[in-house]
């Protein structure tokens, strides 16, 4: 017991005494949390729009009025001619242009049908198409407030309700997403790091060739990570509540657990690694390449898993964090309770008990 | 285990040794049928050059590697059955072992102290005379240590648990001469208190600070015996000759008929001859036209000793 723990103090001098990597692992997450959260996101907010309003009139005002008082869109209203559309679009200033035809409060209350064209830069489809749908759900909304003065006899009203996410938050998905990422980084890729370089030092030698079992040799070298990784819940926890305004549905206690889950999941696979390399540099590609990569496309994080080809979808099962991520979306944002979540679960901990068996059984006892 | 003692005399006892790695396609025999003993509390050295086989023997005998074939004891304990056992009672300073760099004197030794079940304070009576010199710096990072202070700390910590035996590859490889010195006078001191002691080293003087050496080449041991047996079965009059022109003189003391061998060492060059005659080899050196030359009748060392064994 003496032996663990003096063996678990000397790794927090390791990490305590490398002040680069520590930097590192624990102002990796936070710094990730708050780029996803605020920088780099997939809300649409302030979009360059242009107007070409010829007719000028009240109805034409009252729409741009309406587009302008949203937050989605920043009205320029300098184009005259439609030869300065396309112009527009070339050199990127706008992402949408809005067009009224001539005459439009004319046409709208003597012929009952007036045209607004909209033009969408799809060079990138999901933002054209989000762009096209708020700027025409704005003016269906104008349309029934008209309609609201003078009754007509069939309407249907669509009515939308954005479940659990109902200002449609980028951090809903990025905060399941930096959890699954940094917990498999500072799991897996420093525990494999830290093991491994016993090895280049020759300090393994020196370890095996002493009373202390292996398996506590490994024990110590995980306990460290697994700390420094629960204070790593901690900071991205309190900072997508406090900061990010993303409440915890569900039982903050159950979150932890399943956390917890993966963490050792990821130590486990840490572990593995460590086993199948011989060099710091091996274990930090095998990694980053081999883990950080399927995380980052594969796990529904940045591309939803249903989108993808057959073949992509069965392999994206293999990943751990895409079951994370799904567990931490159910708890954290539906505040579903276990009974939701024991498939996944089991799951994970089923690789985990996969991953250590190998492990025990690759483990070298000698060179 | 009191039983067991008495009744191996040996430390450590290896026959027919053969350990081979495969490469690819190649296969390399590091070890090739070693057999050899030392005997307790002896200071036992593996003397050979690099690639010799020095430390798959030790890694065999720490039971951090597995033979292909034969059999070793450590201290009567089997290397394959009972690693376990040996792992607890053997100190073991590997070649590339450079300590944690980033821990302090105190604290490397105090981790390892440790490992081993033991503390500092037990047998500091053991290390003293080594940490003693380490104290000042005991707060310092191993990191910054000069490289004779690394190794006497790596010895401290080999030696902390109070091993029988130690097994120390090429403790002073890349350690000043003077460190070196220094080095050798601890290993006679850990001698006098009983601790067994195999040691492999490439350099050839310190070839004779040994109890009994073993002459390795190419996996392969030339001759197992004191230095100073090694040394008188030379069996011949060595020759050290030196000119103005070193390199034409190697070539002619080569191309002299009566020249049995001639190795160049540092400023001079050992020369043994067929007809023990430096009257004839100081004519035919003159008529060769060297003036400045000087042929003086020296000791062999252990270095001409495997020179002349490298031959045969």
């Amino acid at each position: 017991m003496k032996q663990l723990f003096t063996f678990i103090r000397k790794e927090f001098h390791h990490i305590l005494r490398d002040y680069r990597t520590m930097m590192v692992l624990l102002g990796l997450p936070i710094v990730q949390l708050l780029i996803f959260g605020f920088a780099i996101t997939n809300e649409t907010r302030n979009s360059a729009i242009a107007v070409l309003d010829i007719s000028k009139d009240e109805a034409t005002q009252n729409v741009i009025t309406k587009l302008e008082s949203s937050r989605y869109f920043d009205i320029d209203r300098s184009l005259t001619s439609s030869q300065q559309i396309e112009q527009a679009f070339k050199n990127g200033r706008i992402k949408l242009a809005v067009i009224f035809q001539p005459n439009f409060q004319n046409e709208l209350m003597h012929s009952n049908n007036a045209q607004i064209q909209l033009i969408a830069d799809a060079t990138d489809p999901n933002q054209a198409s989000t762009l096209v749908n708020y700027a025409s759900s704005i003016i269906m909304e104008y349309q029934s407030e008209l309609n609201d003065q003078n009754k007509l006899p069939y309407t249907i009203n669509t009515e939308m309700r954005m479940l659990y996410n109902p200002e449609l938050k980028g951090a809903y998905t990025s905060v399941p997403g930096v959890m699954a990422m940094i917990l498999l980084l500072i799991s897996t890729m420093m525990t494999s790091i830290s093991i491994v370089k016993e090895k280049e030092l020759g300090t393994m030698e020196i370890l095996l060739v002493s009373p202390m079992k292996p398996a506590m040799v490994i024990l110590s070298k995980v306990i460290p990570y697994f700390i420094v990784s629960l204070v790593n819940i901690a900071s991205i926890l309190l900072l997508s509540v406090f900061v990010l305004g993303m409440p915890i549905q569900g039982s903050i206690f159950l979150l932890i657990a399943v956390t917890i889950l993966y963490i050792l999941c990821a130590l486990s696979l840490g572990i593995l690694i460590s086993t199948a390399t011989d060099s710091q540099l091996a274990a930090m590609l095998i990694s980053l390449l081999g883990l950080m990569l399927p995380v980052v496309m594969l796990s529904g994080y940045a591309f939803p898993i249903a989108n993808m080809p057959t073949i992509l979808q069965v392999i994206s099962n293999i990943v751990p964090a895409k079951w994370y991520i799904i567990m931490v979306k159910s708890v954290m944002i539906k505040g579903m309770g276990l009974a939701g979540i024991w498939k996944e679960s089991l799951i994970i901990g089923g690789m985990t008990a996969v991953f250590l068996l190998i492990s025990i059984k690759r483990f070298k006892i000698r060179l | 285990m009191q039983e067991k003692e008495v009744l191996y005399m040996k430390a450590v006892e290896l026959e027919n040794i053969v350990k081979t790695y495969s490469a690819k396609k190649s296969t390399v025999v590091a070890v090739n049928d070693v057999s050899f003993s030392v005997n307790e509390g002896e200071v036992f050295g593996l003397i050979g050059p690099d690639g010799a086989g020095k430390t798959s023997i030790f890694r065999i005998l720490t039971t951090l590697l597995l033979a292909d074939k034969g059999i070793a004891n450590v201290l009567g304990y089997d290397v394959v059955k009972e690693w376990k056992t040996i792992r607890s009672i053997v100190g073991y300073m590997p070649g590339k072992f450079s300590l944690y760099q980033d821990l302090t004197v105190e604290e490397n030794l105090e981790f390892f102290a440790t490992i081993f079940n033991t503390t500092i304070q037990e047998n500091y009576d053991l290390v003293a005379d080594i940490y003693k010199q380490l104290e000042p710096f005991k707060t310092r990072r191993a990191g910054k240590l000069s490289g004779g202070m690394k190794q006497k700390l790596a010895l401290s910590c080999a030696l902390i648990h109070k091993p029988k035996i130690l097994f120390l590859d090429e403790p002073t490889t890349g350690v000043d001469p003077v460190s070196r010195k220094e080095f050798w006078e601890m290993l006679k001191r850990l001698k006098t208190m009983g601790i067994s002691i195999v040691v492999s080293t490439s350099y050839m003087d310190e070839a004779k600070l040994c109890d009994r050496i073993a002459l390795m080449q190419n996996g392969q041991i030339m001759k197992i015996d004191r230095p100073q047996t090694i040394v008188d079965e030379f069996g011949k009059n060595l020759y050290a000759v030196n000119s103005a022109n070193m390199f034409r003189l190697l070539t002619d003391l080569r191309a002299y008929p009566q020249t049995e061998s001639c190795f160049a060492f540092g400023d001079k060059h050992h020369l043994t001859m067929k007809e023990d005659n430096p009257k004839m080899l100081n004519d035919y050196l003159t008529n060769a036209g060297h003036n400045d030359f000087n042929i003086s009748k020296i000791e062999p060392g252990i270095e001409d000793c495997f020179m002349q064994l490298m031959k045969i």
